[in-house]
């Protein structure tokens, strides 16, 4: 299989670097092992799920100044619960990568505190952003009242719904290390949720930047 | 993060995610963490302080809000995602990178595309008060 | 209770709905009734639908793409009808009927007949051409595909039970706003639409992944197939594009659910944020659609000339360009909504340059034709009737990209001509050039060639005695979606096109023959040595069709056209490689997950589309109990024993060996 075989292709040029070594992704030594596969997928679609979370911001950018003689960000927005919520988002992701700690070291009971520990601060995150939104709607302000409005909430409310089904997904990885232990694909499925629970608050720093604090101070 | 390693997996790929320790795993990775809160808080507190504060020429404050969001985004990036520059990333890296620039496309060319539009044609309700 | 379902939703007054969703539903009953009746439903659970082969769904995805094709076919015949009888009257659609049709037609043949068929393609061929056994995900893959499969039912639904859009293919606001379409018509778009956009979505994903991360060793970027980079490539604008037609869609929907403002004329909203954000999702997809059968075309033409394909590097060159640059034309597709002269030169500029990647294809086709040994087959037809067809296709396409001139051709029949001399000669000739291609590795027999070529040259000609006239009808001022007119001069030009239409229509019956005559003639047309078209990629070097796990033992790329130097060496010494050890395998057991999942995200759009919201609560609960019992299931996969790969593997074998033996040469 060499020289006379490879006579016959015109395009072994630059072929040289062979396929020797051990097995990686980048394709010269076949199929990469189970886990890379799973996380690069998962970082694949929340790759597009930021690019979902972009339409919703452009819209706000777009919308922010249309706001039909009703309130402007700088009115309605209180930046202590802004900064509250700040705060949650970011210790739970701290306590998630405690979480994953433990996953490493295989500590069970460290695990289910880690991960309680994350869920209760993403459920004070959310009850702090439901909490704002009742008070908006209660006022008028509600996402009827005008284009900016509609834009904030869709913005701000797509975000909380991620948060939402993240609280959901971490109580069923608690139901499964409970019920199957550290399992191979348990782990992988692990490695996605941080990914997830990680990336929620990357776009809550963009969230709180554009939206809060600029559109805050126009 | 004791699975990769195992059997065929060499030294070129890592998974998004997973963070290649050596030695004392859980404590390396705890500093690590914990190195990446104290930047975020430091960041965030930036952030909030510049938004009203008069140390900052007040056409500047966006810019400067977009710029330590940004690097709170690759603190967030590196020290809790674990995506670095290094060769078993290149993937991971390249993958961030498209992502990116469709986000920028798309935000850039929306506002560019809707301002535009906005300077050159009437607004609705002018275009409603005109059919009137 | 029933939200806004009542018995006035079913079309009883309407005879032409009537008779026609009668008659769908009666087929779909009929056929459930025959399979049950024969005692296949227990094969077809176990063999079918809770399969996660990726062979298997590619061939669903494409029986899927099929049936759409023909349901969308059937629209255009009435269209084309319509506009030829109805100069000075009313021909015989209604209005709200003619406009529920080109909205239909449109979305179908766009998100349930193009994209099924393309990733029912990618879905068969890829894995195989990596020289892999199955793909990164492959009980994500039945999901996506029967996500894929829910939106189709819901917009065949909408056929029977209330009405379907009359906004056209892209719902534009204000008109598909809840105060102009009060009816359930553009929300039976919106869920079908987001439905099978997240089946779409996790495809990308998947395909991506697999393309990246699950090669055979030894093959490198720069050794993959032509379709695979194209795949690459169209997955990765999948990836890239979808998400924001699901934010756009979204926001619609909370437009007319929750009376938020984006895209009204009340409240601040933006009409033309809507066309800005769906046509930064639209163009893209025409590129998703188009370059996968830009790799189709390399792989048959290079086959088809007994050459490798000429360029390679430049053609994955242009497709990458195209890929990156397809994210920057999109304002092309409304530059007489108002931007200034600066905005529309940038994207007429840019539109202007992507066709300079396609150029590089074309040359590099036609240099591959040049000196080969071309065997004119189907496939080869389909190709070439591409090459003169997409030309042109793309000439216009330039004409258009020059905002001037688009100023006068917006919205024209013009541009209805161009988008279907693009799509049609692009994308249709490239799907049916790669089903008659694959086929035989799909079944064991190819499609009887007679038919074959019957059916290439009548859609050939219907093609042009179609769409010739239409653009002519353009540049005498007809504008598009007309129920009626009433200018002379058009007339004759619609009478051309209906004309044309019928004798596509020929070509879709010869093709429907061609199924029917070759699967009686199955025997007299069996493939043997699992490489009827002497092929070049890995996929032929496997049985046809390919066993459960694809190869015995995966294969090691040496160079580019993997498959082509492995038989070029057994040629010369005359004899196939040593046996390999056969080792035990294991595969990926069978899920009802997909079928599950799309069973309750049918109850979710059904149940959102008519306000039935207890009923979509019950059906999102369904689901994620669907994910849960996945996750907990013990084993995922099931064990081939070695005895049974080396037998399935030594027929393989044999047949190459006679194959070998008789070998006398290239073929003429």
């Amino acid at each position: 299989m060499t020289a006379a075989v490879s006579g016959g292709d015109p395009h072994r040029i630059g072929h040289s670097q062979g396929h020797g070594g051990a097995a990686s992704g980048r394709g010269e030594g076949g199929p990469a092992p189970n886990r890379i596969v799973v996380g690069y997928g998962f970082w694949l679609f929340l790759l597009s799920d930021i690019v979902m979370f972009s339409g919703f911001f452009a819209a706000y950018a777009v919308l922010a100044g249309q706001t039909a003689g009703g309130p402007t960000g700088r009115q309605i927005f209180d930046l202590n619960t802004v900064a509250l919520e700040t705060a949650c988002l970011l210790a739970s992701s701290f306590t998630c990568g405690l979480a994953i700690l433990a996953v490493g070291a295989r500590m069970k009971l460290k695990f289910y505190a880690a991960m309680a520990t994350t869920f209760v601060f993403g459920a004070v995150f959310l009850g702090l952003e439901l909490h704002e939104f009742a008070g908006l709607i209660a006022r008028g302000d509600g996402p009827q009242r005008s284009a900016f409005l509609s834009a904030f909430f869709a913005l701000v409310g797509c975000h909380g719904l991620h948060v939402t089904a993240g609280l959901l997904w971490l109580l069923t990885m608690m139901a499964q290390v409970f019920a199957k232990g550290f399992r191979r694909d348990v782990l992988n499925r692990m490695l996605c949720f941080s990914l997830f629970w990680h990336a929620l608050d990357i776009i809550w720093v963009a969230l709180f930047t554009v939206v809060y604090l600029i559109g805050g101070a126009a | 993060m004791s699975e990769h390693g195992a059997d065929q997996h060499g030294v070129h790929d890592l998974a998004p995610g997973d963070e290649e320790l050596d030695g004392s795993g859980v404590a390396q990775g705890l500093r690590g963490y914990l190195l990446g809160l104290a930047l975020a808080v430091g960041l965030t507190a930036a952030s909030f302080y510049f938004a009203h504060s008069p140390l900052v020429w007040a056409p500047a404050v966006a810019t400067a809000l977009i710029v330590l969001a940004i690097a709170q985004m690759g603190v967030h990036l590196v020290f809790f995602l674990h995506i670095t520059t290094g060769p078993d990333n290149t993937n991971n890296v390249l993958a961030l990178a498209f992502g990116v620039l469709i986000v920028f496309l798309i935000m850039a060319g929306s506002l560019w595309i809707m301002a535009n539009l906005s300077h050159h044609t009437p607004g609705m309700d002018q275009l409603m008060r005109m059919q009137r | 209770m029933l939200g806004k379902l009542s018995w006035a939703a079913l079309p009883l007054d309407q005879p032409i709905p009537m008779i026609a969703s009668g008659v769908v539903a009666l087929a779909i009953l009929g056929v459930l009734a025959f399979v049950t009746f024969k005692g296949w439903v227990p094969y077809l659970w176990r063999e079918w639908i809770t399969s996660v082969d990726h062979k298997r769904i590619g061939v669903m995805y494409i029986v899927l793409a099929l049936v759409m094709l023909i349901r969308g076919f059937a629209d255009a015949i009435m269209m084309r009808s319509q506009q030829a009888v109805a100069f000075h009257g009313a021909g015989y659609l209604a209005p709200e009927h003619y406009n529920q049709i080109f909205s239909a037609h449109g979305t179908i043949m766009i998100f349930f007949g193009a994209m099924p068929f393309i990733i029912g393609l990618m879905n068969f061929v890829v894995p195989l051409q990596l020289g892999d056994r199955d793909v990164a995900f492959p009980t994500l893959n039945s999901v996506s595909f029967w996500l894929t499969a829910t939106g189709a039912l819901l917009v065949n639904i909408s056929l029977v039970i209330g009405e379907f859009a009359r906004t056209g293919w892209l719902p534009y606001p204000p008109l598909s706003e809840l105060k102009y379409s009060p009816g359930v018509g553009v929300d039976y778009y919106l869920w079908a639409i987001q439905i099978s956009g997240v089946g779409t979505l996790l495809t990308g994903v998947n395909f991506v992944t697999t393309i990246l991360k699950m090669r055979a060793p030894g093959m490198g970027y720069l050794r993959m197939p032509m379709f695979c980079w194209t795949a690459l490539a169209a997955n990765l604008l999948i990836v890239a594009a979808f998400p924001i037609l699901t934010a756009t869609l979204a926001m619609l929907s909370l437009d007319r659910y929750l009376g938020f403002h984006f895209f009204t004329n009340e409240g601040g909203g933006n009409v033309m944020m809507f066309m800005n954000l769906i046509w930064a999702w639209g163009h893209p997809e025409v590129y998703i659609l188009v370059l996968p059968c830009f790799g189709i075309f390399s792989e048959v033409i290079s086959t088809f000339s007994s050459k490798p394909l000429f360029g390679y590097r430049s053609m994955v060159a242009a497709t990458l360009f195209i890929c990156l640059v397809s994210f920057t034309v999109w304002l092309h597709h409304f530059f007489t909504m108002g931007a200034g002269p600066d905005v529309n030169a940038v994207f007429g500029i840019a539109t202007s340059v992507i066709a300079v990647g396609t150029g590089v294809k074309i040359y590099n086709w036609m240099f591959t034709l040049y000196g080969g040994r071309i065997r004119f087959t189907t496939p080869m037809l389909w190709s070439l009737g591409f090459m003169v067809t997409f030309v042109i296709g793309g000439m216009t396409g330039v004409l258009l990209a020059i905002p001037p001139a688009d100023f006068v051709l917006h919205n024209s029949m013009f541009l209805v001509a161009h988008f279907h001399n693009v799509i049609i000669g692009g994308v249709l000739f490239g799907v049916f050039a790669g089903y008659t291609y694959w086929f035989p590795k799909a079944f064991g027999f190819t499609l009887d060639e007679g038919w074959g070529k019957a059916a290439f040259w009548f859609t050939l000609v219907g093609f042009y005695v179609t769409f010739i006239p239409l653009y002519v009808a353009g540049l005498l001022g007809m504008t598009r979606r007309l129920q009626h007119y009433d200018v002379a001069g058009w007339k004759p030009w619609l009478t051309w096109a209906a004309i044309g239409t019928a004798v596509t229509a020929v070509g879709v019956i010869c093709q429907v023959v061609q199924l029917v005559v070759s699967i009686r003639r199955r025997d007299a047309l069996r493939d043997t040595t699992g490489d009827p078209w002497d092929g070049r990629s890995l996929e032929w070097s496997t049985a046809s069709p390919p066993p459960a796990f694809n190869f015995a033992v995966l294969p090691n790329v040496e160079g580019e056209e993997a498959y082509w130097s492995l038989k070029q060496t057994a040629r010369e010494q005359n004899r196939l490689r040593e046996e390999p050890a056969y080792e035990d395998l294991e595969a990926p057991r069978n899920s009802p997950t997909g079928f599950v999942c799309a069973f309750f995200a049918t109850v979710v759009g059904f149940a959102l589309i008519w306000h039935i919201w207890w009923m979509a609560v019950i059906g999102l609960i369904g689901a994620y109990a669907t994910f849960v019992v996945f996750a907990w299931r013990d084993t995922a996969e099931y064990r081939i024993p070695a005895a049974e790969v080396a037998k399935i593997d030594r027929a393989n074998r044999s047949a190459r060996q006679d194959a070998l033996a008789t070998y006398t040469g290239p073929r003429p």
